[in-house]
């Protein structure tokens, strides 16, 4: 349903930050964008869901289509109407706003009021804890509740495709986990298709279907989760775990990340 | 006693004004972090149209106030088609320097209708003056208690029960996000520049009323700059206490320590003085947006 093809992004007319990432997130699907800080994952997301413009930032090859429709040439709020939901990275709650007004303004552009009460009901379906705040304003919540409320705030559009930017930042590894089960069962019940910028990939990769790893600006690997799961690479550097379980030497591990890129 | 309470009755009205105009500034400034300096010329805008729509055009009461309100509503179009859109994204900066030239276009162009001569209303108001006990209330406090009253209560339901209200609010919090969620960034600021010219001329038509106009009326802006800071920035609450109180604060002076010194005068700058103390004490003003921090 979305293709990205071979985009390259420019900011500010000079700074370069995606050359050539081409990606696909096919219906129903959770598709995993991993890299590593400054990759060009959010950017990615950004050239997608059309608030690169918002920053200055302009897709300058490359297409990006989603149901046959061409992305890059659409501003970020008709991109919204379209069927593409985003949560931002950082928990971007509005602070003053209580936590089902929060809610309220993800179904913003839906006019079936009816459908807009029941899908209240199923974001605090979801997210229990949240339902007990509705009437609090949501500056005050905790880290994870935000998380949480910034999910049900992009489900609530009822999009076709979810982007989903560092839902597990600065989260503890039990809340992380949490929100990935939830992740997991919205996709699942919802045929809600996902894509999802991750710094963890062991989570990310636990519930995803298909994966990415970036690299300056460019997709260094691409393929089935469980794949990517077994790639020696992809265990080294992202998941932390030595192909044999062996001591190797610090210059090895630079020598070959190097290389690599090089080959990239 | 009855003098004071005379006094502070016509202060309350003289008060809903300020607060009414001062709420344009509040507006303008949540939505897109820029003081407005062009409000008072709003309020200027508004005393020559009630001028024209009372006198030459000899309308009733209720008939101009439709009217300016209609004048007002495309005013603000105008303003944020032309001068705001194009700015959108843009430094903060931009948009205040914007708001200048909006100022000296406004004022402008009411030498050139208006001829910037003083033109005054203020016999053309019904004359019927409310008695409360020993108080008289005359008929432009009457009628800029009502209206302005009338006013500040329907723009707080609008923020608070209707979407556009809520769409409002949240582009005041986060600007990204609302568009992320397909809320048009255009749509909240062509209302927002509406209501701050609604609020201006209708402000405008009821001062008018009461000093009559000229190109000086537009200091009223300052005057309610003066109500923005002292009620807190973002809260329009904050705005209406605030303008009760400089219009309260206002007349009171004039009614005691104006004949105390000679020359008078002295009842212009004390709300002034009041607002300095009041903001070495709390600089955020009395009602500011709390910061929301998380322990």
């Amino acid at each position: 349903m979305l293709e990205v093809n071979n985009i390259e992004v420019v900011y500010m007319s000079v700074i370069q930050v995606l050359r050539g990432v081409s990606l696909e997130v096919g219906d129903g699907k959770i598709v995993a964008l991993l890299g590593a800080n400054g990759a060009g994952k959010t950017t990615t997301l950004k050239a997608i869901s059309g608030m690169l413009k918002t920053e200055e930032g302009e897709v300058t090859v490359g297409t990006i289509n989603f149901d046959g429709k061409r992305l890059d040439r659409y501003g970020p709020e008709a991109i919204a109407g379209m069927g593409i939901s985003q949560a931002m990275e950082g928990r971007r709650v509005l602070e003053h706003l209580t936590v089902e007004e929060n809610l309220l303004v993800g179904a913003y552009c839906r006019k079936d009021r009816a459908g807009v009460k029941e899908d209240l009901e199923v974001v605090f379906d979801y997210f229990p804890k949240v339902k007990h705040l509705r009437r609090r304003v949501s500056g005050y919540l905790s880290g994870g509740e935000q998380q949480m409320l910034v999910i049900g705030r992009a489900l609530m559009a009822r999009p076709k495709l979810m982007l989903l930017d560092e839902p597990s930042l600065g989260l503890a590894p039990l809340m992380v986990q949490d929100i990935y089960e939830i992740i997991k069962r919205i996709n699942a019940d919802q045929k809600m298709a996902i894509l999802l910028v991750e710094q963890n990939a062991r989570a990310a990769l636990g519930i995803a279907d298909y994966g990415y790893v970036m690299e300056n600006g460019r997709v260094a690997l691409g393929g089935p989760a469980d794949k990517l799961r077994d790639n020696e690479d992809v265990r080294e550097f992202y998941l932390g775990l030595s192909a044999v379980g062996s001591k190797k030497s610090y210059r090895d591990v630079k020598h070959y990340h190097r290389r690599k890129r090089w080959l990239a | 006693m009855n003098f004071f309470l005379q006094l502070v009755v016509t202060g309350l009205a003289l008060g809903m004004v300020y607060a009414l105009v001062a709420i344009g500034f509040v507006i303008i400034l949540k939505c897109s972090n820029a003081f407005n300096i062009a409000q008072g010329h709003f309020v200027l805008i508004g005393g020559y149209l009630g001028y024209t729509f009372l006198v030459p055009f000899g309308l009733p009461i209720w008939a101009s106030l439709i009217l300016a309100i209609a004048v007002a509503v495309v005013m603000g179009l105008l303003i944020e088609r032309l001068a705001i859109r194009p700015l959108v994204g843009q430094p903060e900066l931009a948009m205040i320097m914007m708001t200048i030239a909006l100022a000296t276009v406004l004022e402008g162009l009411a030498t050139l209708i208006w001829g910037g001569e003083y033109k005054t209303y203020h016999g053309v108001l019904p004359t019927v003056t409310l008695k409360l006990g020993q108080i008289s209330i005359p008929p432009e406090s009457l009628i800029g208690l009502i209206v302005s009253v009338v006013t500040v209560a329907l723009l707080m339901a609008l923020f608070r029960y209707t979407k556009i209200g809520l769409a409002m609010r949240a582009t005041a919090e986060d600007l990204q996000v609302v568009q992320s969620v397909g809320i048009k960034a255009t749509t909240v600021y062509a209302v927002s520049w509406v209501i701050a010219c609604v609020v201006g001329v209708i402000g405008g038509m009821l001062l008018g009323g009461v000093s009559g106009v000229m190109i000086p009326l537009a200091e009223i802006g300052l005057k309610a700059f003066a109500v923005v800071l002292l009620g807190g920035v973002n809260s329009i609450g904050g705005a209406i206490v605030a303008g009760i109180i400089l219009g309260v604060l206002e007349n009171v002076a004039a009614g005691y320590l104006d004949p105390l010194l000679p020359g008078g005068g002295l009842a212009q700058i004390f709300p002034f003085i009041v607002m300095i103390i009041v903001l070495i004490f709390r600089p955020y003003g009395l009602f500011g947006l709390v910061r929301i921090e998380r322990i």
